[in-house]
């Protein structure tokens, strides 16, 4: 029978994940068996995907690769980690998008914004108090950094504008409109959908307040639009953005970007 | 025409800016595919609009 252990194939007699452990790495405590971490031992099959770690040990390089692709649904590594994705605003959608994507293990990421953090972002950007007064593009990259050191990260500390917007995102396989002004958002779509024909957006619209959670959808417009949101939830006096629903629209979005790059359709 | 899926009936000639304004947007908070492609933004005031088209409106309202 032929398994991978920690990304290498090999060739074994072991009947089961804990037999394939005292095998190879006796000493190690982390077993995760395709995508799933086991604490009870399990039967093997032909072409299973092992991964054998050791507690509190930070891997090098290849095994982070096959840690990633064990923990993770077989077959998503595989795709998620060749691509790039762009993240176009680091406030409170960006940057939670952003840590999802770099726990994703997305091999490449473009991410811009010209501000500042301050106090008044931490109600729901994923930023710290250490963090005040740093450009944002810098602290996210930062972020990636410490979650996934192997990402490529491609920072831009830049105001988006319709000149720079293309030549920024136009190499991506998906980007992510995280703004917060609805003129910048219908801003950045145009300007994509205009001079990158076919290049996939995935924005955000209608996610303030503290309405219905399942209200917030993801939905695909025009030929390569999919728009998360509940649609009109707008920021405005008496409606505060906050971090649950921010957050659940973040996770919409970065799941509309991992589906798109699944190949999954998204209606 | 068909407008979001729906169908819409045009009681005068309408550029995609007069529609627009009408229908409640703000041209500056959408984006407008007419037939399957995008309408430049440039050019919503010179677009018409005609029987048998299909127009999808996008709009986005504020917060991220």
């Amino acid at each position: 029978m032929k398994v991978t252990v920690n990304g290498v194939w090999k060739e074994t007699s072991a009947g089961t994940a804990f037999m394939l452990r005292a095998e190879t790495f006796p000493d190690r405590e982390v077993l995760v068996l395709n995508g799933f971490q086991i604490s009870e031992d399990a039967v093997l099959h032909d072409g299973d995907h092992v991964y054998i770690g050791k507690k509190g040990v930070f891997p090098e390089r290849d095994e982070l690769h096959a840690l990633m692709s064990a923990r993770h649904t077989p077959g998503v590594h595989a795709r998620v980690s060749g691509a790039t994705v762009g993240v176009a605003g680091l406030g409170g959608l960006g940057s939670n998008i952003v840590a999802m994507l770099a726990r994703l293990g997305v091999g490449r990421l473009v991410i811009a914004d010209f501000d500042v953090i301050e106090p008044t972002n931490l109600n729901r950007q994923n930023y710290y108090v250490e963090h005040i007064g740093m450009s944002k593009a810098k602290a996210t990259a930062d972020a990636v950094g410490r979650i996934n050191p192997f990402i490529e990260v491609v920072t831009h500390d830049v105001r988006i504008t319709p000149d720079n917007a293309a030549s920024m995102f136009g190499g991506c396989d998906v980007v992510c409109e995280a703004f917060d002004s609805p003129t910048e958002k219908a801003m950045i779509v145009n300007t994509l959908m205009e001079k990158c024909p076919g290049l996939a957006l995935v924005c955000g619209s209608g996610l303030a307040g503290f309405g219905d959670s399942n209200d917030i959808h993801t939905v695909k417009r025009m030929g390569n639009l999919y728009v998360c949101g509940d649609g009109f939830s707008a920021a405005r006096i008496g409606t505060g953005l906050m971090s649950p629903r921010v957050g659940i629209c973040a996770g919409h979005m970065a799941n509309a970007v991992l589906r798109l790059l699944m190949g999954e359709e998204i209606r | 025409m068909r407008v979001n899926g729906a169908e819409v009936n045009l009681d005068r000639p309408f550029t995609l800016s007069e529609y627009l304004k009408a229908a409640g947007y703000d041209c500056l908070r959408v984006a407008a595919e007419l037939n399957g492609a995008i309408v430049p933004r440039a050019k919503y005031d010179v677009v018409a609009l005609d029987d048998g088209d299909s127009l999808e409106i996008v709009g986005f309202v504020g917060g991220g």
